[in-house]
C-alpha cells in the first residue's frame, strides 16, 4: 500500500496553474489603475501627473543608461540586509519573550517603544550616528522592523498547543523532532506574516532613508529628481519600487503563504482552493 | 513490588497538588493482556492516575510497579499535528524509535488499514478528516509504536453513540489480536462493563478506591441485554452508587 503520490503532484500542478491563471484578474485590477493615471494626467498635465507612456518610457531609457539596476541592486542590497539583521534579532528575542515571562516584560516595552519611534526620526539619528552610508540605511530598516518580527514570534511561542506538547511527550519524541514538527510549523503561522510584513516594510523605508541620506539606490535617484522638478523621471522610479514590490509579493510571498498554509485550505464544505486567486 | 507479578500494580498511591489532595491512597492490580477500566466522577483524578503510570507525572507518595515496555497513550482529544496529513501523524510517533525512516511511511499506510480507514486517506490533512476518523488516526499512532500496554483517556466521550460503539469493538478487537494490556479511563459505567475485564469505581476527589469488579464473561457475549443487567447489578452495590452518584450533581469539572 503506498500514498497515491499521483494524486498529490496533480494536485500541486493544478494549484499553480490556478494560481498563474489568477494572474488575469490581478492584471487587469493594475490596468484600471493605469487608466485612471492616464485620466489623471489628461485632467492636471505633465507637471503634476506625467503620462503612464511617458514615465515608462524614461523608466526604459534609464535603464538602457545603466542607471536603474545599479540603484535597484543597491536599494536591495540595503533592504535585504536590514531584514535580515531585523529577521534574526527580532525572531531570537521574540521566542525568548514568549518562552519566558520575565523575558516578556522585559522586552515587550522595548520593541513597543521602537515601533512607536517614527521611521523617519530612526533615519536621522543613524545619518548622525552612521554618516550617510548604505549602513545607515540598514540599520534604520533594523529598528523599524524588528519590532514586528519580535512580536509574531512572540506570539508564535506563547500560543504553542500545551496538549499537542503533552502528547509528544507521552510518545518520547527526540527534542530536534519535537522542534521540527511541532513548534516550527506552529510558530511560522505567527511568524511568516510577521516576516512578510516586514520585508514589503524594509523596501519602503531603504528608499525614505536613500533620499534623505543620498547613499544612493533608487531613494537618491528619487531625491535627484526632485532637485531637478522632474516629474517624469520621479514617476519612473516611482514605478520601479513598485514593481519591485509587487514582484516581492507575487513571486515570492504569495506562493510560500500558499504553500505553508496546505493544510488551512479545503475545509470540508469550505470554498474550493480556485477562489484564492491574486 | 512482587517480582513474580505479571503486569501492572500500584500501592498505595498518593497524590497532592500543592495543599489539595488529588488521589489517597490507592492500590490494584491488573494482570497482563487483561482491560482495566477506571471509572469515576469527573475531575476526581483518573487521568492524573493514568499519566502517572504513563511516567508523565509522578506521585507524591507510593509506588507503580509494571513490566511493560512500551506504555502508549490515546488522549480524548486525538492531539493530531493540524499541519501533517494523517500518515505524517502516524508515523511522527516513530521519530521517537529505532525503526528505519524509509520504512516509516509503509508502516502509517499499514496501520491505517489496520484501523479501517482507505489509503486514500493517508494524504488528508486533520481537518479534513471527520471526528471518528481523527480519533481512528491516533489510535493507529499509538499502535505504530508496537506498545504493550495501551493508556486510553476517555477515548471515546467526544463522538457520538454510534461511533462509540464502533470505536469501542475496534479498539477491544486490536487489543486482543495484539495481545495488549489496557487502561481504560471513562465516566461511563455501560462503556466499562462493555469494554473491561477488571472495573475500578474511584471516589470522588480526593479519589480512593471504591470498589472493584471483575466480568468474567467473554466480550463476544456481552449484548445490550448483558450491559444493561451488570450496569444494574454495579449500581446495587451501595459504595458504586455512592461513589458514581456525584456525576448526577453536573459539577462539570474536566478530568
Amino acid at each position: 500500500m503506498t500514498i497515491p503520490i499521483g494524486t498529490a503532484a496533480r494536485g500541486r500542478a493544478l494549484r499553480a496553474l490556478d494560481y498563474i491563471w489568477g494572474g488575469w484578474g490581478a492584471a487587469a485590477s493594475l490596468l484600471l489603475l493605469v487608466a485612471l493615471w492616464e485620466a489623471g494626467h489628461a485632467a492636471y498635465g505633465t507637471l503634476v501627473l506625467p503620462s503612464p507612456r511617458d514615465s515608462f518610457v524614461a523608466l526604459w531609457t534609464m535603464s538602457a543608461a545603466g542607471r536603474v539596476l545599479p540603484a535597484v541592486l543597491e536599494t536591495s542590497a540595503n533592504a535585504l540586509g536590514g531584514f535580515a539583521a531585523a529577521a534574526l534579532i527580532g525572531g531570537i528575542l521574540g521566542a525568548m519573550a514568549g518562552a519566558s515571562d520575565m523575558m516578556r516584560r522585559l522586552l515587550q516595552p522595548i520593541a513597543t517603544l521602537m515601533l512607536g519611534i517614527p521611521a523617519i526620526a530612526w533615519v536621522v539619528l543613524s545619518l548622525l550616528w552612521f554618516g550617510g552610508t548604505g549602513l545607515a540605511v540598514s540599520f534604520t530598516v533594523l529598528v523599524t522592523t524588528a519590532p514586528i518580527v519580535f512580536a509574531g514570534s512572540a506570539q508564535g511561542v506563547r500560543t504553542l498547543d500545551g496538549a499537542l506538547r503533552r502528547m509528544a511527550q507521552a510518545f518520547r519524541i527526540p527534542r530536534p523532532a519535537l522542534v521540527w514538527d511541532v513548534y516550527l510549523p506552529h510558530m511560522l503561522s505567527y511568524l511568516f506574516p510577521a516576516l512578510a510584513t516586514a520585508l514589503a516594510l524594509s523596501w519602503k523605508v531603504t528608499v525614505m532613508a536613500e533620499l534623505l541620506s543620498g547613499a544612493g539606490g533608487i531613494g537618491d535617484g528619487l531625491a535627484t529628481a526632485r532637485v531637478q522638478v522632474d516629474t517624469v523621471k520621479a514617476m519612473a522610479w516611482v514605478v520601479m519600487v513598485v514593481t519591485l514590490l509587487l514582484a516581492l509579493e507575487y513571486l515570492l510571498l504569495e506562493p510560500i503563504r500558499r504553500h505553508l498554509q496546505i493544510w488551512r485550505r479545503e475545509m470540508p464544505g469550505g470554498p474550493p482552493s480556485s477562489s484564492g486567486g491574486f | 513490588m512482587n517480582a513474580l507479578s505479571s503486569g501492572l500494580t500500584v500501592t498505595g498511591l498518593r497524590h497532592a497538588f500543592g495543599p489539595h489532595d488529588v488521589l489517597a491512597d490507592i492500590s490494584f492490580n491488573l494482570p497482563r493482556g487483561r482491560i482495566g477500566c477506571l471509572i469515576g466522577p469527573s475531575g476526581c483524578g483518573k487521568s492524573t492516575l493514568l499519566a502517572m503510570i504513563g511516567a508523565l507525572a509522578h506521585p507524591t507518595h507510593g509506588h507503580i510497579h509494571h513490566d511493560f515496555r512500551h506504555p502508549v497513550f490515546v488522549f480524548q482529544d486525538p492531539c493530531l499535528l493540524p499541519w501533517r496529513n494523517a500518515a505524517d501523524n502516524i508515523a511522527f510517533a516513530l521519530k521517537g524509535s529505532r525503526i528505519e525512516r524509509r520504512q516509516h511511511q509503509q508502516r502509517a499506510c499499514d496501520l491505517l488499514r489496520v484501523v479501517g480507514l482507505e489509503p486514500d486517506d493517508a494524504g488528508k490533512f486533520p481537518h479534513e478528516l471527520s471526528g471518528g476518523m481523527r480519533q481512528r488516526v491516533a489510535l493507529a499512532r499509538a499502535l505504530a509504536v508496537e506498545p504493550d500496554l495501551l493508556l486510553l483517556d476517555e477515548p471515546f466521550s467526544a463522538l457520538d453513540v454510534g461511533l462509540r460503539r464502533q470505536m469501542q469493538a475496534l479498539v477491544r478487537r486490536l487489543i486482543s489480536e495484539h495481545g495488549l494490556t489496557a487502561l481504560l479511563v471513562t465516566h461511563d459505567l455501560a462503556e466499562a462493563v462493555r469494554m473491561a475485564d477488571r472495573i475500578l469505581v474511584l471516589t470522588a476527589k480526593p479519589a480512593r478506591l471504591a470498589a472493584g469488579h471483575d466480568i468474567a464473561r467473554p466480550f463476544a457475549q456481552r449484548d445490550d441485554g448483558f450491559v444493561h443487567a451488570e450496569v444494574g447489578r454495579l449500581l446495587a452495590n451501595p459504595a458504586i452508587a455512592a461513589a458514581l452518584a456525584v456525576e448526577d450533581m453536573g459539577h462539570g469539572e474536566p478530568t
